[in-house]
C-alpha cells in the first residue's frame, strides 16, 4: 500500500512540477531560449505573492488574479529589454545573460525578503485531505495537479490551433523565414515569454502554499524544470507534463526507500532517460 | 511600361565591410514579370534581401509606390504587399502543409484577399492532399510549391521568387513555372531571380543581368540576344534599349 500512495503523491508533486516546467518547455523546448533565471522568477514571484497576501489578507484565489498578471507583464519585459538582444542561434548570450540575471535577482530578494523561508496563508486549504482507506490525499495538491492539466491542455491547444502559436512555432522553426512571412519574431517572443512567466504566476503561488520558500531556492526549481522538460521530450508540451510526473513519482518512490534518497532517485531517473531515449519520452530522434 | 510599383535607386548593400551592390536601379510594374539573371555571386539574392529589408538600406534605395520602404523590417514590407519565396524554400519544419500556409494567411498584407486556400489548392492540387502532412516529409518539388502557396497567401503585390527552379526536375520546374501567369494575370508584379536563362527569357517580360554587384544589362526578354546575355553574364558591359 506505500508503494500505491508514493505512487499518488508522486502524481501530485508532478503537478507541481509540470508548472514550473510549462514556461521551460515553451521558452526552451520552443524558443530554443536557455533561462536560468526561470526558477528565480517563480521564487520572485512567489515572495512579492507572500508580501501581498501578507499586506493585505489576500485569499489564494485573489492572489493568483492579481500575481499572474504581474507574471505575464515581468515576462514581456524581461524578453522585450533583454532576451530579445540576445536571442540568436547561438544559445550562449541567453545563458550569460540569464545567468547575470539570475545571480542580480537572488541578491536583490535577500536584501528585501532576507534568508528567512516563507510561505503563502491559505486559510488552512493547505492541510485539507481527503482519506481513501489507508492514503491521505490532500485537497492543494489536488487542485495543483488539475490547474497544471488544465495549463498544459490550454498552452498545448494555443500552440496548435491559435494564430499565435502558428507564428511562434514558425519562428522557432526558422526565425528570419518567419521575418519574411509576415511576423515580427520579437513582438511574438515577448508574448510568449509573457505567457511562460505568466504560468510561473501559478507555479509560484501553489509552491508558496504548499510549502516554503527563501530567495536562495530558484536553482532547485530550475533544475527541476530543466529535467522535466528533457525527460518529456524538447518541443512538447504534453512531453514536459508526463517529464514532471516521471520526475515527482521517483521522488515520491525515493523518498519511501530512504528520505534522503527521494531527490536523488528524480536526478538518476533523468541520467537513465537521457542515457536510453536522449530525444526523451515524446521526443522525436 | 507604366509607373513602377517597386523600384530600387542607386542601391548600394554590404555584408560588414565587403560591398556586395554597387548603385542598382531596379524597377517592375503592377502585372509584369521580371527576371534577374547572373552567376552565381552576382549579388542576385542580396538585391531580393535588401528590398525584402533583410539586409539594411538607406530609406531612399527602395521605393514601394513611390514611398521610401528601404530598411524597413521584413515583416513591415510583406505588410506593404512585398512577398518572397526565398532561396532554399525556408519552410516551417515540424508544421503541416496547412499550418505553414496558414501563417501566410495570419500575417497577409490588409486590403487583399485575392489568394485563399481553395485558390492556391486549385494552382498546385498536390497540397490540398498532402495538406495535413509534415511538410519536411514532401518531395523537394512539392516543398517549393508550398514555398510559393505560401508567399502568394500573404497577398503580395510584388512577389520575389529567390531560385524556384534549384535542385528541382525539369517536369517539376514546368509545373511550378506553368502557374506564374495566372499570378501575373492577377496584377501582381514578379521577380524572378533564375540561374537557368532560357527559362527565364522565356517565362519573363524583361529581364536584367548582374554581375559582381553591379547591373550589366537590361532590356525586354524578348529583344535580347543569347549574345549579349552571354557578354553580360560573363564580362563586357553591354545596354539593351
Amino acid at each position: 500500500m506505500q508503494w500505491l500512495d508514493a505512487l499518488i503523491q508522486g502524481v501530485l508533486l508532478g503537478g507541481l512540477y509540470a508548472q514550473y516546467a510549462l514556461g521551460m518547455a515553451l521558452m526552451f523546448g520552443v524558443m530554443r531560449i536557455v533561462n536560468i533565471s526561470h526558477g528565480d522568477l517563480m521564487i520572485l514571484l512567489a515572495l512579492v505573492g507572500v508580501s501581498l497576501a501578507v499586506s493585505f489578507s489576500l485569499g489564494p484565489f485573489v492572489l493568483l488574479v492579481l500575481l499572474v498578471p504581474i507574471a505575464a507583464a515581468i515576462g514581456y519585459v524581461l524578453q522585450h529589454a533583454v532576451l530579445n538582444r540576445v536571442v540568436s542561434q547561438d544559445p550562449l548570450p541567453s545563458i550569460i545573460a540569464t545567468f547575470g540575471l539570475s545571480i542580480a535577482m537572488q541578491n536583490a530578494m535577500l536584501q528585501i525578503w532576507s534568508a528567512d523561508t516563507r510561505s503563502i496563508p491559505g486559510g488552512g486549504i493547505e492541510q485539507a485531505s481527503w482519506q481513501v482507506g489507508p492514503i491521505f490525499i490532500g485537497v492543494l495538491p489536488v487542485i495543483v495537479l488539475v490547474v497544471a492539466t488544465a495549463l498544459t491542455g490550454g498552452l498545448d491547444a494555443v500552440l496548435r490551433f491559435s494564430k499565435f502559436g502558428r507564428a511562434l512555432r514558425a519562428s522557432a522553426a526558422d526565425v528570419e523565414a518567419a521575418a519574411l512571412t509576415g511576423i515580427n519574431p520579437k513582438a511574438v517572443y515577448a508574448w510568449a515569454t509573457a505567457l511562460a512567466v505568466g504560468i510561473l504566476g501559478f507555479a509560484a503561488v501553489f509552491q508558496g502554499l504548499r510549502s516554503t520558500v527563501a530567495p536562495s531556492d530558484g536553482p532547485a526549481q530550475l533544475i527541476y524544470a530543466f529535467e522535466a522538460v528533457i525527460i518529456g521530450g524538447m518541443g512538447s508540451v504534453w512531453g514536459a507534463f508526463m517529464g514532471s510526473m516521471v520526475l515527482g513519482i521517483s521522488q515520491a518512490i525515493g523518498f519511501r526507500i530512504s528520505p534522503g534518497f527521494g531527490i536523488l532517485a528524480g536526478h538518476l531517473v533523468f541520467l537513465a532517460v537521457l542515457a536510453v531515449r536522449p530525444q526523451g519520452i515524446f521526443g522525436r530522434s | 511600361m507604366s509607373a513602377p510599383l517597386l523600384s530600387t535607386h542607386g542601391l548600394q548593400a554590404f555584408y560588414g565591410d565587403f560591398q556586395a551592390l554597387f548603385g542598382i536601379d531596379f524597377e517592375v510594374a503592377a502585372g509584369e514579370v521580371v527576371a534577374l539573371i547572373g552567376a552565381n555571386g552576382a549579388g542576385k539574392s542580396t538585391l531580393l534581401n535588401a528590398i525584402m529589408g533583410a539586409i539594411r538600406v538607406a530609406p531612399d534605395m527602395v521605393r514601394l509606390d513611390g514611398a521610401p520602404t528601404g530598411g524597413a523590417a521584413p515583416h513591415v514590407m510583406v505588410a506593404k504587399g512585398v512577398g518572397i519565396v526565398p532561396e532554399g524554400r525556408r519552410l516551417f519544419t515540424g508544421m503541416s502543409v496547412e499550418d505553414n500556409l496558414r501563417v501566410a494567411i495570419d500575417h497577409s498584407a490588409g486590403g487583399n484577399d485575392a489568394w485563399t486556400l481553395e485558390r492556391v489548392y486549385a494552382l498546385f492540387p498536390i497540397l490540398k492532399d498532402k495538406r495535413r502532412d509534415l511538410v519536411q516529409s514532401l518531395s523537394g518539388g512539392q516543398q517549393q510549391m508550398v514555398a510559393v502557396a505560401r508567399a502568394l497567401l500573404n497577398q503580395p503585390r510584388v512577389l520575389l521568387c529567390d531560385e524556384i527552379s534549384l535542385g528541382l526536375a525539369p517536369k517539376v520546374i514546368n509545373e511550378i513555372y506553368a502557374a506564374i501567369p495566372s499570378i501575373s494575370d492577377a496584377g501582381t508584379a514578379i521577380v524572378l531571380v533564375e540561374q537557368d536563362v532560357g527559362l527565364a527569357k522565356k517565362a519573363s517580360d524583361r529581364l536584367y543581368c548582374m554581375l559582381e554587384g553591379k547591373v550589366t544589362l537590361t532590356g525586354k526578354s524578348a529583344d535580347v540576344s543569347r549574345e549579349d546575355i552571354s557578354a553580360a553574364y560573363f564580362g563586357a558591359g553591354h545596354a539593351v534599349a
